[in-house]
């Protein structure tokens, strides 16, 4: 690999024990996967194949695993920055109060007034989240997490169940913000076209017990992604050459 | 509030100073005074000082219970809500002094630590802890978990956590243990005054009963129903609104 891994995830085994009525579920086993400074790696899978757990591990909230995450150099305590499928903002808290929220006493006024911008959220900083439409509380989840400036951005869906023009347009303000301040980013999606869209590289999980199908680098310049056609054929492409993928999706 | 609910509200406090005024009036007895007899000896007692300075020691009373009892109260609640093996091992506590009368509690006290203001004072407490625990740790139960992953992957302090996450979620658990704890503390604490204060509301109310004075008694009663609304609309309401800003 040409560049240093920024994430070495290495996931021998990750079990829920049995409760119960419930038996025991395995969930992950022997997962491996490397990424690169400012990456952007989408996981694709079928629904219920663990993503979410993998996400719970890496961000550290789930301890109980076989395994070992490193994010940046062991010395330092890595950053995370985590955007989730339900956006999970304090209601309690104004849209500016919940990304101060997760900022030091010393916060970047001025970091948190570009990311507003950029997402089109200026007008809306001293609204309550009861206010806002399921798109905008999704774009606050997303400039809380690059508010932090994260060493690993963790996305859970954040564009399911959105309309499709709002997903997009939440989309490309997510490309835009992404290229104007890269970040290492880690991208669940059941969604194929919208993975072709944000990642270089594509990661296929198969069903539970999860482990990696096949991966992928997308070959398509970031300037010819917003060309509908591209994606279309890319994802053709794809589906002829790994027949395996269809059962993913 | 609409001009047509102020009508109301005042045009049925008059009624009720008019049913009583003629139920004085057609009863004319000594133990069923007037309301203008009533304001008077309120007038009197406020003059000569009495009214005040039992009021205030029955209300300081109350706010040093009050306030010990709401804060061992809380956090014994989220400790119970938070560990199960607590919560299993200390609920037939719960339920026992949750089912002792409050005499017993009263007189037990009196009878261990002697006629003293400690012993007052933890009577009340004793009374009044377990309903705040059950309420808070309820209300700790329903802590919704989405949010505190959200503040753990974003390691959040334990002190933001306590205070911007776990705190704003137990706000109306704490208004109601407050509103309810208040209207138990304060007839809880006439007792304990009846039966081992020399002075304060409940001291002076065993004076009365002894004289047959229910025109004192009624000041008296009206004085302290007042300063409770006081407590509500001057303090529990604005507090109320504060935290509830953000509701729609």
């Amino acid at each position: 690999m040409a560049s240093v891994s920024l994430v070495n995830i290495n996931i021998v085994k990750k079990n829920f024990p049995a409760v119960s009525q419930a038996t025991e579920h395995l969930a992950i086993i022997d997962f491996n996967l490397n990424i690169r400074s400012n990456e952007f790696v989408c996981l694709v899978g079928p629904s219920g194949c663990g993503k979410t757990t993998l996400l719970n591990i890496i961000s550290g909230l789930d301890q109980n695993f076989e395994g070992e995450i490193t994010i940046g150099s062991a010395s330092v305590k890595s950053k995370i920055g985590y955007v989730f499928q339900n956006p999970r903002l304090l209601p309690w808290r104004t849209v500016r109060e919940n990304v101060e929220l997760v900022l030091d006493r010393f916060q970047n006024a001025s970091l948190i007034d570009q990311l507003l911008e950029v997402m089109q959220l200026t007008k809306f900083q001293h609204v309550y989240p009861e206010r806002l439409s399921l798109g905008m509380s999704r774009r606050v989840g997303i400039i809380r997490a690059f508010a932090v400036n994260p060493d690993l951005l963790l996305m859970d869906e954040p564009f399911v169940s959105l309309d499709p023009p709002t997903a997009r347009q939440v989309r490309d303000l997510l490309m835009v913000l992404w290229q104007n301040r890269p970040h290492t980013v880690l991208f669940v999606t059941h969604d194929l076209r919208e993975a072709i869209f944000l990642a270089d590289r594509l990661i296929f999980l198969s069903a539970a017990p999860m482990g990696v199908v096949t991966e992928i680098t997308v070959p398509i310049v970031r300037a010819d992604r917003e060309n509908d056609q591209a994606i279309e054929s890319f994802r053709q492409k794809l589906l002829n050459d790994y027949p395996a993928i269809k059962q993913l999706l | 509030m609409s001009l047509r609910k102020i009508f109301l509200s005042v045009f049925s406090l008059l009624a009720l100073l008019l049913i009583w005024q003629v139920l004085a009036t057609s009863l004319n007895s000594y133990t069923f005074p007037a309301p203008m007899l009533v304001v008077k000896v309120f007038w009197q007692a406020c003059l000569t000082g009495q009214l005040p300075y039992h009021l205030g020691v029955t209300l300081l009373r109350l706010i040093v219970s009050f306030s010990i009892a709401m804060l061992l109260g809380c956090a014994i609640g989220i400790a119970l809500g938070r560990k199960r093996d607590l919560d299993v091992f200390f609920d037939n506590w719960l339920v026992v002094f949750l089912n002792v009368p409050a005499l017993v509690t009263i007189i037990l006290c009196y009878v261990w630590f002697g006629l003293v203001e400690s012993a007052a004072i933890l009577a009340v407490v004793v009374n009044k802890l377990p309903n705040v625990i059950v309420t808070i740790r309820e209300g700790t139960r329903t802590l919704d978990q989405d949010l505190m992953d959200m503040a753990k992957s974003y390691r959040l302090s334990k002190r933001k956590i306590f205070f911007e996450v776990i705190w704003p979620q137990l706000h109306p658990f704490m208004m109601g243990a407050t509103r309810t704890g208040i209207a138990l503390i304060w007839k809880i604490i006439l007792v304990v005054e009846l039966l081992g204060r020399s002075n304060g509301m409940g001291y002076q109310l065993h004076l009365f009963f002894q004289m047959f004075d229910v025109a004192s008694i009624l000041a008296y009663t009206l004085a302290f129903v007042a300063v409770i609304q006081l407590i509500e609309i001057l303090i529990l309401k604005p507090l109320d609104q504060r935290a509830l800003r953000w509701r729609r």
